[in-house]
């Protein structure tokens, strides 16, 4: 698929703005703080509903504009689709498909697919857990939509038992104390409302293990299919030793985890048992510290470079490589399965890389449907590519 | 801002669920342009809700006395409750016209994000109402939403012990993620011919209902009977009686 059109209105730095687009490669060149990643951040907002930058939509709106507007003109297979986004910080955004009525912005997903790689991504490699499970989250969501919904429960649930952790934990951990005290047999009390909280807590519980056991399977399934495209990707940019590997560090308890560290893969019905066992296993150290422990959410990707962790041990320059390796396995994932291109937006990325890297990233992306492509100095993007080019001047985008 | 008085009636029209504060300013410069009868009868309407109408003393949802209209037609059956989270749900499920038993108003669901927990819903006086062996089933409607299903897994366990009591829940079919009341009539009623059983009774003695000599409504109970032991077929019979067909 590619971008045919792409029209904003009070958007970020931008009162106005259009990009006519084509497909194969369009490099935006401009130096920093003009207003080139705020493009490819619309881009990829009509993909995802979220920027890739920003965790809110407020920064998204023209300074002093109460709304922004992302017009995106998709075509795949010659089928023009046209989106239309109103992003109302505070207040429900609203989407349009085609010509027809309001549509829940949710239902945009899907319409337009993109893989997204930007200096922030360094981050997969060198940063927390929350970015590498971000990644293999937005991947599940580009391939089935569905999984937004998932996704969203899932967090939810989290929030709630979080909540119920905290404020019952006075009352939950009575019985803790209680526990490890000998009992007398004579009497002994019925606590209401404990039991109530850990009544309650059950509940939770099994909506964790029902709703986190999905997607759990889910990541665990397609970390399995990008592990291939993603030793490949690794190799070909970064031409060094050492495979490229994922292995997914679970919250489970240790022989669950050991289990799925070694890629097995349990059925959804199994998992949910496990995290059931698991949440049993750790109930005393979640009330006693009034936070949840077991679930998708505690769960970390590991990268490792032949036998070491990348994170710590890689250099600067393997950590980029690791980092784009990750993005390029996941456009080839979402090539192969969808049997269509996802657009690739690659946001300064040439003046990080040496001239050898360079050429072999050129060489990667040159069957690619649509690139667009962003960089402080034009020479910095290799002649090979091709395309497009446009300047970008404060917030003006001519063709070059 | 605008002036003390309307500053302070925007405000308040503010609090109110669904209204911005754009709406608000909008209903304010209504309200002052408006004729003083119109407002002198929406002043009444308002007293009068909170002066008239109170909650009904058995199942919770609104009243004008001590019991609501519901709870006060002899026509109803006793034997069927339905559980929902609002006084809002019951107009709703009211409109299919699928159910012809009483009703259970919880005041919520339970959402520890809000600090509501079961001691802050009407859990005790549902429980104090199934003490009496009259009730024999109960319909679980909260809301198709994740807190909505967790009140209806709390409730599901909590009526595990009372061995006489069918307990089922509204079929799925319902918009995932929403409200009760903003399901049409069709799909509502459609979920509650639907509905799909949680647990069975398990009557203590099989003469434990009269009804058990009537047809059953349900087809699970009436389809199998022909391969069914005699006293297995009069268990579903007795288990299982929707008051929906009556
Ligand atoms: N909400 C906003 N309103 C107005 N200007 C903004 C807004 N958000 C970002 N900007 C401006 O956009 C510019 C950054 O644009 P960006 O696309 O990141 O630059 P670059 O060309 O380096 O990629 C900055 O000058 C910033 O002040
Ligand atoms: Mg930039
Ligand atoms: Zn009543």
């Amino acid at each position: 698929m590619h971008v045919r059109h792409l029209s904003l209105a009070s958007f970020r730095s931008y009162d106005r703005a259009e990009l006519p687009l084509v497909p194969g490669v369009t490099t935006l060149v401009g130096e920093n703080g003009q207003g080139k990643t705020n493009l490819v951040e619309a881009i990829g907002y009509v993909a995802t509903l979220a920027s890739h930058r920003v965790a809110t939509d407020a920064p998204l709106v023209k300074f002093g504009a109460d709304q922004a507007i992302i017009r995106c003109a998709v075509v795949r297979d010659t089928r023009e689709q046209l989106v239309e986004l109103e992003i109302n910080p505070g207040r429900a955004n609203r989407a349009r498909l085609g010509r027809a009525a309001q549509t829940r912005p949710r239902d945009v997903l899907g319409t337009l697919r993109t893989v997204l790689f930007a200096p922030e991504d360094l981050s997969l490699v060198k940063g927390d857990p929350g970015t590498r499970r971000r990644f293999v989250d937005d991947l599940l969501v580009a391939r089935q939509p569905r999984w937004a919904g998932v996704r969203g429960d899932y967090e939810r649930i989290v929030k709630q038992r979080n909540a119920l952790l905290k404020s019952a934990a006075p009352v939950l951990r009575r019985g803790n104390r209680g526990a490890s005290r000998p009992r007398r047999p004579d009497q002994e009390p019925v606590d209401e409302a404990r039991a109530s909280a850990l009544h309650t807590l059950d509940v939770w519980n099994s909506h964790l293990s029902q709703v986190g056991s999905q997607l759990l399977y889910a990541r665990l399934r397609i970390l399995r299919d990008l592990g291939p495209h993603l030793a490949q990707a690794y190799a070909q940019v970064s031409d060094g030793a050492g495979e490229a590997r994922v292995r997914y560090e679970s919250s489970l308890h240790e022989g669950a985890a050991a289990r799925i560290a070694g890629g097995d893969v349990p059925e959804p019905a199994e998992l949910a048992e496990l995290m059931l066992e698991s949440l049993e296993r750790l109930r005393a150290q979640e009330v006693e510290r009034g936070v949840g422990l077991v679930g998708p959410h505690r769960d970390d990707i590991v990268l490792t470079l032949g036998e070491l962790p990348a994170k710590g041990y890689a250099s600067h320059g393997e950590s980029w490589s690791f980092a784009l390796g990750l993005k390029l396995a996941a456009y080839r994932l979402l090539r192969a399965d969808l049997d269509d291109d996802p657009v690739l937006i690659l946001d300064d990325v040439f003046a990080e890389l040496d001239s050898g890297r360079r050429e072999r990233l050129a060489a990667m992306i040159g069957d690619c449907e649509q690139v667009i492509i962003t960089a402080a100095v034009g020479e910095d993007v290799p002649k090979s590519l091709g395309g497009q080019t446009f300047w970008v001047k404060d917030g003006e985008v001519v063709p070059g | 801002m605008y002036d003390g008085a309307v500053q302070d009636l925007i405000d308040e029209l503010g609090r109110l669920p669904g209204i911005g504060p754009k709406s608000a300013q909008r209903m304010a410069f209504h309200l002052l342009a408006a004729d003083p009868v119109d407002v002198t009868r929406l002043v009444g309407a308002i007293q009068a809700v909170k002066d008239k109408v109170r909650f009904c003393d058995v199942c919770g949802n609104v009243a004008e006395g001590e019991r609501c209209r519901i709870c006060l037609d002899p026509r109803r059956d006793a034997h069927a409750i339905c559980v929902v989270e609002e006084p809002k749900d019951v107009v709703a499920i009211e409109r299919t016209r699928e159910f012809r038993g009483l009703y259970h108003v919880l005041g919520g669901a339970i959402s520890p994000m809000d600090g509501i927990g079961p001691g802050e819903l009407r859990f005790a006086e549902l429980m104090t109402r199934l003490a009496s062996d009259e009730v024999t089933e109960v319909i679980v409607a909260t809301d198709p939403n994740l807190e909505g299903e967790a009140t209806a897994s709390y409730l599901v366990r909590l009526l595990s012990s009372f061995e006489g009591i069918t307990v089922s829940r509204l079929a799925s079919g319902l918009p995932v993620g929403g409200d009760l009341e903003y399901a049409d009539e069709v799909t509502l009623g459609r979920a509650f011919e639907g509905r799909r059983v949680m647990s069975r009774a398990r009557p203590p003695a099989p003469t434990a209902d009269p009804r058990a000599a009537e047809p059953a409504a349900d087809p699970s109970a009436a389809e199998p009977a022909a391969d069914q032991t005699a006293a297995s077929a009069r268990e579903a019979k007795t288990a299982y009686a929707p008051t929906g067909s009556e």
